[in-house]
Parts: C-alpha cells; structure tokens; sequence
C-alpha cells in the first residue's frame, strides 16, 4: 500500500476495527489459552482452545517458546561439537539423542565403530528409553490424578540417573557418544548395579500396574480417550509407541536396525484400539522389552576398544595430568577436522533412530567442510503436537490433558 | 454472662478445631509421604512437627495480591465466605453428649444449608477473579455442588427415619452404645452413597475437578495468594473434618465407643473422625481423577438411585420391624 510511517503516528483511528480471527459475539464460545505456564503441557507448550463448556471445539496448538536455534547452530560449530547440542533436545533421554546423532554422523562420514562401542550405546539407549518411559509415565499418571505411580516412577528413574552419572559424570546432558564410539568404558562396578536394576526393575512394573492397571478411574479415563486409527495415525506422521498403540509395526530398531540391535533379541508389542489405554500398554510392555534388551547387553557385551581407530574425535587423556600423544590417529583426524576438508564427504544423509518418544532423524547436507552445510532434526515431539490438532478436537478438556500426556512430546525436542 | 460464657466456649472451640487444621495438613502430608515411599515433612521441628506453624506464619506474611481486574469486593469476600460458613457448621456438631455449642433440633439441615452456603463463596471466587481458570473452576464446582448435595441429602434420609429426628445428638443416642447397633450396618446403602457424594462435596480426590491442578491450574484458587488463599485451605479442612463428623454422627455411633473414657468424653468421637480423614488421604494417594462427564454420570445415574432405593428399602425395613 506503500504506507508511509512517521514516527509516533498512530496507526489506529477509533473507526478502525481489527480483524480477530477469533469469533467475536459469539457467547458460546470461550477461548482459553492452555499454557504456556501451565503444570500440564510438559514443558512450555500453548494450546489456544476454544470451548463450549467443556468441550473442546477447536484445539490450535503454538510452539516456540523453547526455541534455541540448534539447527542454524550446528552449521557453525564441527561435528564433534554439536554432540553438546543433541543433549538438550529431548533432555529426558539424552542418550538416544548422543547416539542418534553419531549414528547418523558416522554414516555421512563412514566412519566404523568397534563392537563394543555399538553394545553400550544400544545399553544407553535402552537406559534412557527406560528414563523416558518412566518419565512419561509418571507425568501421564499425574495429569490424569493418580499422584502416587509419580513418585514410584521417579525411584526407579533416579538409580538409572545415578548410572549415568557414573558412566559419564552427568545425569542429564551427558554428551556420552564420540564420532566413531563413546567417550568412556563401563567399570565393572557400575555393570554391576545395572545387574542389579535389571534383576529389580520386572518387579517394578508390575508393582506400577497393580497402582493403576486395573483401577477403574483410570480405565474411564483412558479406554477410548484420544482413539486414532492405524492409518490416521500414519497419516498424522506419528512415531514411537503413539503409533504402535494403533497396531501399525514400526519400529526402526527392528525395520532399520542400527548399532547392535540386529544382533539382539526383542519384540515390539503392539495395541489394538489406538486408543490411550493402549498406548498405555505398549508402553509398559516395552519397558519390559528394554529391560530384556539391557540384560542380553550385559551378558553380550563383547571385549575391545570403545573407539574406532580412524574417528576424528578427541579422546580424553584416561588420567588427568596424563598426555595426550600426539601421534595416535584420533589425534591426527582431529587435527584434520579442522582443516583439511578431504575428510569430510560431500553429500547428503538421513538417519533415523528409535528414541522413547518415536523416529528421531538427522539429515544432514555436507559440502565437504569440518561443519554441516545443514542439519535437519525430524523430532518425534513436534510431529506428534501436529497430530494434537486433529486427536483434540471435540473432545473434554481434561481429555486434551490426557492426550497431550499419551503423545509424550517433550518441548525441548519439538521447539529445538 | 450466659453471652460471654458463650463467647469463651466458640473461642476455645475454634482454637482447638484451628489447631486440629493445621494438624490434618501435617498428617495428610506424612501420611501420603510415607504412602509415596518418601518422608514427608522433616526440617521443621522433630519429624517437622512444627512445619503447620511455619506454613501459617509464611501465608500469613506473604504479600495479598488482589488482580488488576477482579472484582474487588467480592473476590475479599469469597474466602471469608467459604471460611465462615464451614465455622458455623462446628456449632451443632455433639462432640460428646452435651457438648454440642447449640444443640438445635435441625442440625442435620442445618450443616446441609451451611455446606451449600460454602459452595457459594467457591462460586463467587471463580467469578470474582475474573480469569478463565478460575471461572471453569467455578463452574464446574457449581455443577458438582448442586449434583452431589441431592444424593448426599438423600443418603441420609434413610438415618432420619430411623431415629426419628434431626437433631444429631438424639441421632447419636438412637443407635444406642453398642457397636452392633450403630447405624453403618442398616444403612449401608446409605453409608456407600454418603461417603461418595461426601468425597464430591469436600472437593477432594477423585471428584477434586474444581481444583484439577493439571487441567484449570488450581480452579476457583489459581488467582489468590497469602492469608487469603490460607482461608480456603483451611475452609476446606474444616469441611472435610464437617463431613467426618456427620459421617461419625449418622453412621458410626458418634462418641460412644466400645468402652467410656473417663475425664475425656470425645476421645472415640474424636478417632472416628480421624479414621475417615485417613480414608480421605488414603484415596488421595491411590485414585485418579474422574472427568466431568462422567463426575456427573456417576452422581445422577448412580448416586442418586441408590440413594432412593436406599429409601425405599429402610421403609420396608421400619414396616416389617413394627
């Protein structure tokens, strides 16, 4: 319109009436912003509802209030040092995140990794999805009512965090995976307090559904709550259990198998209704499935070095004070990364990985430098609060609760 | 001096029933603790027996802040409401025989009316807020209030025809002292259907929708801070401890016991009334939340009934017993 703007104009003379989108005069309808500071929305995701009483008739889901840039990020910084960045994606599982993001590094790069690197990221994988699921559902249980599986749920989550804080000195952003392996060995003690937890943890589970497997508040709760079909649910991009709850076999440890899965026995249970009980149940079964997945870990675990010999990472000195050789050929790639770009190929890659929440993917486009081009982060959140829009239509508001638990998004994942 | 006997009398009764508040919150929370495989209170004293205190000092200093568009008047009001009302109902309860401040014979009704009256100040702290959570909290506390009160009503038909009165102290001396004869096992229908709606209409788990933390925030409460927010916490143990004590009255024989303690009457009144805050913390800690739709299915499909045939049933009961 080529509309000068004079400093301090005013815009707005009293004729001009803005154009809400929001149904003005309409008195059935009430619009309330759930979130972002609500204890509910798992994070600092905003649902603009509008309601009839108490139903829900339109459900617009915003995100971005974590928004952090990871990706822009990443095309400044090598690719050793975006590992950092993957912890605070989905921070509830750091882990998998490590791991899928090496896995995907270490294709584009063609790096090998020894066995026994593959065995423990598939043990800190399995840890964290345990840390996931556990997560979920005490947060699941919560919003729905059921206070005390929380704290139950949260016992078991803090031994696994313990762990990891053993095994690499942190619980939450743990930064354990190096291009071409991880960054520390397992002690024997630390293996055997996973023993330990594994032997416990079946116990666990069931001492969970005896809380509220068969209660029948949680049954009417959940029974029919927030039902997607199996190609729906295809349609609507979910991953993870949230489609497995739906009965569609998908599942990229299986289907696409990375580091030590092939090698491994395990099944991918599988619901039926798609409604949340059977996510619910999914769920819970594939707990169990990692715990059996952990205990193989433990007995397979295959001797040898925990760092590919040609992975352009720097390996920490084992001692403090002790010094680093200069010759070794991590230290040589590491000098190349910087500079000579012959390391690097040119070309683009997807990688996809299971994580507790579903398909998390990294694509990455190279052009030969020491730092992506671009990188891509296909989250399973953000996909799965897309799905929110349709799954919250026409239904209670505290059913919009129960769903936004039965997706599992976790902000810091979606937002990135 | 009959006035000023009087005065002396509400004073220490509500100093006591003030201290017993404070000490619910104490026990609800090590209680649930403890359930939640962790300890509860510890800091504050030994065991943090004095953590009640600290909390009363710390609402009591917190600053009071009223929002920009509430309305002013009656959002001051609606906790004192809420507070007053649940005091009143004190008055009538027969703490022991003869210990009742105002022994009138509608007492029944009379808590009924002041337990609707606290519903009120629910309602106008949702609307007085002005803000969207606390008005849906408000709303739905509207809903369940009038939903519950009928079958909680009729729930308790069945006690008044059975001892002819409505005064709760001749109710107590109906079921006579012996354990057999208390009316939880004629009017176990009754007790069920009470005990439900009695659940609904204290707000607490699994009907606590006015003041589902994970759906509306914290309801009708989300916009109140300090001594206010303090009145409605208090009012609702006072009315949680209101119901126990009807519970106490009209099903478990009030203060009669299996054997009298001399010097302290009120001693089984008193056990009773914490056995049923004990169910009260114990659902907390085990159930979810029921939705609205089905808050109220429950209440009029089911409750309300049962409640009837409950009714119908002690009729025959009296007519076959004559």
């Amino acid at each position: 319109m080529g509309l000068k703007l004079n400093r301090g104009q005013i815009l707005m003379t009293e004729t001009t009436t803005l154009d809400v989108p929001v149904s003005q005069g309409d008195e059935d309808k009430y619009l309330l912003k759930l979130g972002p500071q609500h204890p509910a929305t798992h994070g600092v995701l905003r649902v603009d509802i509008e309601l009839d009483g108490e139903t829900i008739i339109d459900c617009d889901p915003q995100v971005g209030y974590l928004h952090r840039g990871f990706e822009k990020l990443a095309e400044h910084r090598t690719y050793a040092q975006n590992i950092v960045l993957t912890d605070r994606l989905d921070y509830i599982a750091a882990m998998a995140n490590n791991v899928g993001y090496c896995e995907a590094v270490e294709k584009l790069l063609a790096i090998d990794v020894p066995d026994r690197a593959k065995y423990l990221r598939v043990m800190v994988c399995e840890m964290s999805r345990l840390t996931g699921h556990l997560l979920w559902l005490a947060t699941h249980a919560l919003d729905i009512g059921a206070m005390t599986v929380f704290l139950y749920a949260f016992r078991e989550r803090e031994t696994l965090l313990e762990l990891f804080a053993e095994l690499c000195g942190s619980r939450l952003t743990t930064t354990y995976t190096r291009l071409g392996g991880v960054r520390q060995d397992v002690t024997h003690e630390l293996m055997r307090k996973l023993e330990k937890f594994v032997d416990e943890f079946p116990a666990c589970i069931e001492e969970y559904e005896t809380l509220i497997d068969t209660n029948r508040i949680w049954l009417k709760r959940t029974i029919g709550v927030g039902t997607i079909s199996g190609e729906k649910a295809v349609d609507l991009c979910l991953t993870g259990a949230s489609l497995r709850g739906s009965g569609v076999d998908y599942d990229v440890r299986k289907h696409m198998p990375y580091a030590a899965y092939d090698k491994l026995d395990f099944e991918i249970p599988l619901g039926e209704t798609g409604d949340t009980y059977a996510r619910y149940r999914c769920r819970m079964e594939e707990m169990r499935q990692s715990n059996f997945i952990l205990r193989q870990c433990i007995e397979q675990l295959p001797p040898g070095p925990i760092v590919g010999d040609d992975a352009p990472d720097l390996v920490m000195p084992a001692k403090p004070g002790r010094k680093v050789e200069v010759d070794t050929p991590a230290r040589k790639a590491l000098i190349k990364l910087i500079d000579d770009r012959d390391v690097y190929m040119e070309g683009d890659v997807y990688v996809a990985t299971e994580v507790p929440k579903g398909e998390l993917g990294f694509y990455f486009i190279s052009d030969g430098m020491g730092r992506p081009y671009r990188m891509h982060i296909r989250s399973p959140s953000f996909i799965h609060i897309g799905a929110l829009a349709t799954m919250g239509k026409g239904v209670m508001v505290a059913d919009l609760i129960a769903i936004i638990g039965t997706l599992d998004v976790v902000l810091g994942e979606c937002d990135r | 001096m009959q006035i000023l006997i009087i005065i002396l009398q509400i004073a220490v009764l509500l100093a006591i029933v003030l201290l017993h508040v404070a000490y619910v919150t104490y026990f609800e929370r090590k209680i649930i603790g403890h359930m939640q495989v962790r300890m509860g209170p510890m800091l504050v004293g030994w065991h943090g027996l004095l953590q009640p205190i600290a909390d009363g000092i710390k609402s009591f200093f917190k600053e009071d802040i009223i929002p920009e568009q509430a309305d002013k008047p009656l959002f001051m009001a609606a906790p004192v409401i809420c507070l007053v009302t649940m005091l009143a109902s004190l008055a009538v309860l027969p703490f022991a025989k003869g210990w009742a401040l105002a022994d009138i014979n509608i007492g029944l009704l009379f808590i009924f009316a002041m337990s609707s009256l606290a519903s009120y100040g629910v309602i106008l702290a949702g609307w007085a807020s002005n803000s969207k959570y606390t008005f849906l909290g408000g709303l739905r506390s509207m809903a369940q209030v009038i939903s519950y009160e009928i079958p909680m009503g009729m729930s308790l038909i069945g006690v008044m025809m059975l001892a002819g009165s409505l005064n709760l102290t001749e109710i107590v001396e109906a079921q006579g002292t012996s354990l057999f004869s208390i009316y939880l096992f004629p009017q176990i229908i009754g007790f069920f259907v009470f005990f439900v709606a009695m659940l609904a209409e204290t707000n607490r788990v699994p009907f606590d929708l006015p003041e589902a933390e994970t759906e509306l925030v914290s309801g009708y409460i989300t916009e109140y801070s300090g001594m206010r927010y303090a009145m409605f916490f208090m009012a609702e143990y006072i009315g949680m401890m209101v119901m126990a004590s009807i519970g106490t009255v009209c099903f478990l024989g009030g203060w009669n016991g299996p054997f009298a303690i001399p010097f302290f009457p009120p001693f089984w009144f008193i056990l009773k009334v914490y056995g049923f805050l004990f169910l009260f913390i114990w659902i907390r800690a085990t159930l979810p939340r029921y939705r609205y739709d089905q808050l109220m299915a429950l209440g009029w499909k089911l409750l309300i009934p049962l409640s009837l045939l409950n009714v119908v049933l002690t009729g025959l009961f009296k007519i076959l017993a004559n």
